[in-house]
């Protein structure tokens, strides 16, 4: 008879405490949502590279306070502290830094509940096509109260790919293999771009047909067969390094060449290219864009 | 004795068919339609020549590759399950896979450039990779007993697997996201090799190990009435062990360091072959090779038709067979 007292009156208890936790919980989460967006951000931490170049772009980088693992770029942000990147962010080191604005990945869910449940509001990115680089652009610019800056730059990458598309207009368009990943020295787990995302769209404005246009993922793994029977007439391939000795280029090249019936390997244009913002979807997008320019169409853009 | 050899020369008979017919058939099938006439005609240079170029350097090296490492995997589960006399054993039981695997990544994950006898660096790290692990599993089964022991061949086997997978995850984690997808792809399994220098390099190490095989079965028939039947019918139990252990363990590194960690092929095929040929070792080993090398072929050519131009690693293929198979035999195993 105690025994059943006692736990049901710890049972109550129980129950007590939960709705108290509930309500609690309530309270302060009507309170998260409006704090945001009201003045500036003035400390951000970026997890997003191509996000980052973006703010110091728009001359927002001195409110930049922690940038991911994987940032290098503008040299600036050698100083800032690391916080992760976007498998491992490290948000007690993103909260101690006091951010008031914290830009993740879309993909980062949990950790913006998390941030939200820290008051802290978020800037989910994600990147898709070429174009939705300069639409992240003008959003960072409202976000962030640098509206003219963001629409400068934004209109200047704009103005740029234009430019580009232009001037290779005149020329026929090369079919292109765009190789975004290969076992070194061999041809095998050869990782294709195909016809969606920003290296695609930067294909088409630098004046080439994507050999894999009708596959409407941004990569695909691919066999020897297949690129023998799209025959592409230029094999462009992106290597997320500097550029390494002539040897090294010299190998990689000659590893194609086993497959001479391809036309691209049989008129020798391989192309290898090499820099980590081939990867990166933001500003720098018009020096890539460039570069294949150069590497399709030579005689049009003073190779 | 001449009823065993009877048996032996019809089903090998009848499985040397099906695989020559696979080997034959395979290269003919592909997502491309090639002209085989064109393929053939000496008078186009094989160096414009795109159909005779999908025939022998993207489908026939492939079609090659699937058969030695079916015939390997398949033959090592064979000896590996009579070994550790246990019937679900596979040739990634005791961590040889996952030597490969490590090494495979390892190599990826620092990019190494290194290239021999058109064997590339990730091939040859995984072939090392998987003697590592045969050099510490069979360390450990000596140290803990003297002779050897397949008890504790088995656990230091498992653990070593997880403790492997575990090394594995953290270099991918700690690696660059951009050789993700490439150590992935390896993972999966996949026989687009791409030429012939990868399959001739595999060559030596499984041909030694099917010359041990060919000594083993009337071995492994008296060891499955356990050690201590075999040894008072004269059999050097510890020896044939080291046999079976080290021969097994060599086609199992060749095939992976070839094809990936390819799954079920070692589990599936065995007791297919079981199941229609009966228990005898001196037929179950060679038909297992031959039905092994058929059935991955198979499995090959499914993964490269059914999401065309995308090409599905092998992998996926004979787990998505080998997973339900596994757990009816498990099942119908009580």
């Amino acid at each position: 008879m105690i025994g059943c007292l006692d736990s049901r009156s710890l049972c109550r208890g129980r129950i007590l405490a939960a709705v108290f936790v509930i309500a609690l919980v309530a309270a302060t989460g009507d309170r998260i949502a409006p704090i945001a967006a009201q003045r500036p951000p003035q400390r951000i931490v970026s997890l997003v590279p191509s996000v980052t170049e973006m703010l110091f772009l728009i001359d927002a980088g001195a409110r930049v306070v922690g940038v991911s693992s994987f940032d290098h770029f503008p040299a600036d942000v050698d100083r800032l502290p690391r916080v992760g990147a976007l498998m491992d962010p490290d948000i007690e080191k993103i909260l101690s830094l006091r951010p008031d604005l914290v830009i993740t990945y879309g993909s980062q869910q949990d950790l913006a509940t998390r941030l939200a449940k820290a008051s802290v509001p978020v800037f989910s990115y994600r990147h898709g096509s070429l174009g939705d680089i300069t639409v992240t652009l003008r959003e960072l610019g409202r976000r962030l109260g640098s509206t003219s800056q963001a629409e400068n730059v934004a209109g200047r990458i704009e103005r740029s790919l234009d430019d580009i598309r232009r001037r290779v207009s005149i020329e026929a368009r090369p079919r292109v293999l765009l190789v975004i990943g290969r076992e070194p020295r061999s041809l095998r787990a050869i990782n294709v771009g195909g016809g969606y995302g920003f290296l695609h769209d930067l294909l088409e404005v630098a004046g080439g047909t994507n050999v894999f246009a009708d596959v409407k993922r941004e990569s695909l793994l691919v066999s020897t067969e297949t690129i023998l029977s799209r025959a592409p007439d230029v094999i462009l391939e992106l290597h997320y390094t500097d550029t390494p000795s002539p040897t090294f280029v010299e190998r990689e090249r000659a590893t194609w060449s086993v497959l001479s019936a391809v036309p691209a390997v049989k008129h020798g244009r391989v192309e290898l290219l090499f820099g980590e913002e081939l990867v990166l979807p933001g500003p720098r997008v018009v020096v890539t864009a460039a570069a294949f320019a150069r590497v399709l169409h030579p005689s049009l853009m003073g190779r | 004795m001449s009823d065993v050899r009877r048996r032996l020369f019809g089903w090998t008979a009848l499985l040397g068919a099906v695989a020559l017919a696979a080997i034959v058939g395979a290269p003919l099938v592909g997502t491309t339609r090639i002209n085989l006439a064109r393929a053939f005609d000496s008078a186009v240079p094989f160096a414009d020549n795109v159909d005779a170029q999908i025939l022998f350097i993207a489908r026939l090296p492939r079609v090659l590759a699937a058969a030695l490492v079916g015939a390997a995997l398949a033959a090592a589960g064979v000896v590996f399950q009579a070994l550790l006399r246990n019937p679900l054993a596979t040739p990634f039981t005791l961590g040889v896979s996952a030597g490969a695997a490590l090494g495979a990544v390892l190599a990826i994950s620092l990019k190494l450039q290194v290239s021999l006898w058109g064997v590339s660096a990730v091939t040859g790290a995984s072939f090392a990779g998987s003697l590592g692990a045969v050099a510490i599993v069979y360390a450990l089964a000596r140290a803990r007993h003297q002779g050897f022991s397949t008890n504790v061949l088995l656990l230091a086997g498992v653990t070593l697997n997880s403790f492997f997978s575990a090394l594995i995850l953290f270099v991918q984690y700690i690696a660059d996201p951009n050789e993700t997808v490439q150590t992935l792809r390896w993972l999966m399994g996949d026989l687009g090799v791409a030429g012939y220098g990868p399959i001739l390099a595999a060559l030596p190490p499984t041909i030694a190990a099917f010359v041990a095989f060919a000594w083993l079965p009337k071995t492994m028939n008296l060891l499955s009435l356990g050690a201590d039947a075999a040894e008072s019918r004269g059999v050097d139990v510890a020896r044939a062990q080291r046999v079976a252990f080290f021969a097994a363990s060599l086609a199992t590194g060749a095939a992976v360091s070839l094809g990936g960690p390819i799954g079920f092929i070692g589990i599936i095929v065995p007791h297919l072959v079981r199941l229609l040929v009966g228990a005898d070792h001196r037929i179950v080993l060679p038909a297992a090779a031959l039905l092994g090398a058929a059935f991955l072929i198979g499995c090959d050519v499914v993964a490269r038709l059914v999401m065309a131009p995308v090409e599905l690693p092998v992998g996926i293929i004979t787990s998505m067979i080998g997973g339900p198979f596994f757990l009816w035999l498990l099942v119908r195993q009580r």
